[in-house]
């Protein structure tokens, strides 16, 4: 194999268009340059601190801890951040980036819309000119976040290509983004794509693990025995993974949308049901069948709703450093509820699935042991849907 | 060296594409011979992929056409070797990292070389990445072709210098679709093509008139033409064939002027 650059064991690499080469290897060298430049740091942490809400909580769930009897139940309450997601320091990340790169045009993919808040609010911080790019599908689950970005001044294009939900979004993305270069940076959502967008988006997420690691050290003088995620593209995952890698006591556990179930074609854990392929720039996992034709994936949840996963998580499943495990639509659903009404917190559907996962573990391990749970989002954008799931008329977003 | 080389022996070639399957293999299959006889000198053959990020609305629509219709890569190979039965002009497959990867590329090559496959074009598979599978093209005797586009810059030397069959030159920013005007200055690129290599070079993308292709064939030595004859499928469905014959004739006609 040529290509060393990016990868995560076989994963990775860069599958993309000449027409985009230089341009990811200008982001690279930019990257690069700025991750060690003490200015870009300054106003980075600055912007993570002062403008989005850093550090969040790591707080103790002691309701859901004794409802079910078994480990110590910690939250890492992203939800709580400035939009509502992790999403926003990444995007704080590449735009600032973007901007010293002289970009003045951000361009992103957006499933359940929280990325694309997040890029339309970067975009409206920094001056920036913003478009983003979600599936026509995902437009309607997510109306109210079609208006919050263009309350921010972004264009939101609706993509009716293929099943038009996150994959389509993000090849439409790419088409824009091989169309206008010189001024434009596309500002990808999920540690995935072309190397060195995994890496980035990475290091600028995994500011979740330091603070789980310092947080859990200050309140417990130790290290957890478990951090659950859950995984789509696996930005959240990989944030709340990446500093425990080397501490092998720290079981990694990632959750994927099993839609309807995994023994069905409307599902969307590309772990349980995918295999080895190329697509978006990235060599990984993805849903497929025997000829590479990508599968229409189906979650309930639009931010999980995408065949494939990143590499560094396909390279973390290939060494058993983590597990990913899946969920399904009913079992997030009722964990969604289930927080809510146990902790007074609405996670967002796709947290949910962690908390899904918390449901079970939990009660297995015993009392001593301590595990923490992302919740990468807060549940306002998914009240609507949660009401139609459970067959309640008249709820709008 | 494949048979590639013949495609340029008549001048300035033409060189067509067509997805396979769009809207069903027979159509396809009739189209290729009428293209033939109408004097296309290299046929790009397009295997349908789900999400062809390199394509414009067009040939996506054509994609999920074939998709639609039940077409996979087997069914490809299948017609392919009827085609080879009657056709003598090099053809080259066009498809994405995806569907050979997932074939298994050295299944897939060897499909190839049996059906008769000269070369093959993948537009997300760059030069980084190209040594993981010209290992199986080059056992096939498959030329892997490669492509430069109009932000290529410092980095067209170096891809000319290891090209194989033929290079392809991408016109213009952005997917696959006609346009009405190409800004990109292809001489120059052609200029730095010709310096790092023997081998012939054509210009696609956005080209769909015979005042551009003899323009952008002018610059080089072919014109590729793929939006504009996926139209006329779309348009005359099976009753394409004839249409796309004469569309060929007039672009090789306007090519045989220079």
């Amino acid at each position: 194999m040529s290509n060393k650059k990016g990868r995560f064991g076989i994963h990775g690499g860069q599958y993309i268009p000449e027409t985009l080469m230089n341009a990811v290897i200008e982001l690279e060298e930019a990257y690069d340059k700025f991750k060690v430049d003490p200015d870009f740091k300054r106003e980075l942490s600055q912007l993570f601190n002062e403008y989005a809400g850093r550090p969040s909580l790591l707080y103790y769930a002691e309701k859901m801890t004794k409802d079910l009897g078994g480990a110590k139940i910690y939250l890492k309450r992203e939800d709580l951040n400035h939009t509502g997601a992790h999403k926003i320091y990444n995007v704080l990340g590449q735009a600032l980036l973007a901007k010293k790169m002289g970009k003045t045009r951000l361009i992103a993919e957006t499933g359940a819309g929280q990325h694309g808040v997040a890029t339309a609010t970067a975009a409206a911080l920094m001056g920036m000119e913003c478009v983003v790019f979600m599936g026509e599908e995902d437009t309607k689950r997510q109306a109210l976040n079609v208006y919050r970005m263009r309350l921010l001044g972004a264009e939101v294009i609706p993509v009716k290509t293929g099943t038009a939900t996150l994959k389509d979004a993000v090849s439409e993305a790419m088409r824009e983004w091989t169309r206008r270069i010189s001024d434009t940076h596309y500002c990808l959502g999920s540690v995935m794509g072309p190397h060195p967008f995994p890496t980035i988006v990475r290091d600028f997420q995994a500011v979740i693990s330091q603070e789980i690691k310092d947080q859990m050290l200050e309140k417990e003088g130790r290290l957890p025995d478990a951090v659950l995620a859950c995984v789509g593209g696996g930005s959240n995952a990989i944030g709340s993974f990446y500093h425990f890698i080397e501490d092998k006591e720290v079981r990694l556990i990632g959750c994927e949308a099993a839609g309807r179930g995994v023994d069905t074609y409307e599902t969307a854990a590309t772990i349980a049901t995918g295999c080895e392929g190329i697509f978006h720039g990235m060599k990984s996992y993805f849903c497929q069948d025997e000829f590479g034709q990508i599968a229409p994936v189906y979650s309930i949840s639009a931010g999980l709703d995408y065949p494939g996963i990143g590499p560094e998580h396909a390279w973390l499943h290939d060494t058993g450093r983590a597990e990913y495990v899946a969920i399904t639509d009913e079992e997030a659903v009722q964990a969604f509820e289930y927080l809510a009404k146990t902790e007074g917190i609405i996670p967002a559907i796709e947290s949910a699935h962690a908390v899904a996962h918390a449901r079970k573990l939990a009660p297995q391990l015993s009392s001593d042991k301590i595990m923490v749970v992302t919740i990468s989002g807060r549940g306002d954008k998914d009240c609507a849907a949660i009401a139609r799931y459970r067959g309640e008329e008249g709820i709008h977003e | 060296m494949s048979r590639i080389k013949d495609a340029f022996k008549n001048g300035k070639a033409f060189i067509p594409f067509i997805t396979c399957g769009d809207p069903d293999l027979n159509t396809t299959k009739a189209c290729v011979k009428e293209m033939v006889k109408a004097g296309a000198d290299l046929i790009e053959l397009g295997i349908p992929f789900s999400d062809p990020t390199a394509e414009g609305p067009v040939i996506q629509a054509a994609n999920m056409r074939a998709l639609s219709a039940g077409v996979t890569t087997d069914k490809v190979f299948e017609l392919v070797k009827e085609l080879r039965a009657e056709i003598d002009i090099p053809m080259v497959f066009m498809t994405y990292a995806n569907v050979v990867f997932s074939y298994g590329t050295e299944r897939f090559l060897a499909r190839c070389r049996e059906v008769g496959i000269d070369g093959l074009i993948l537009p997300d598979l760059p030069y980084e990445e190209k040594d993981e599978f010209m290992a199986y093209t080059k056992e096939a005797g498959v030329d892997l072709i490669s492509l430069v586009a109009p932000t290529s810059e410092g980095r067209i030397a170096m891809i000319a210098s290891e090209a194989e069959g033929f290079l392809y030159i991408v016109s213009s920013l952005g997917v696959t679709g006609t346009r009405s005007e190409i800004t990109t200055d292809v001489g120059a690129i052609v200029d730095i093509v010709r310096k790092n290599t023997d081998i012939p070079c054509a210009v696609g993308f956005g080209i769909s008139t015979p005042e551009q292709a003899k323009k952008m064939a002018g610059f080089s030595d072919g014109a590729i033409v793929g939006s504009a004859i996926v139209r006329i499928i779309e348009e005359y469905g099976v009753d394409s064939p004839a249409k796309v014959g004469e569309y060929v004739k007039q672009m090789k006609d306007a090519l045989r002027t220079i």
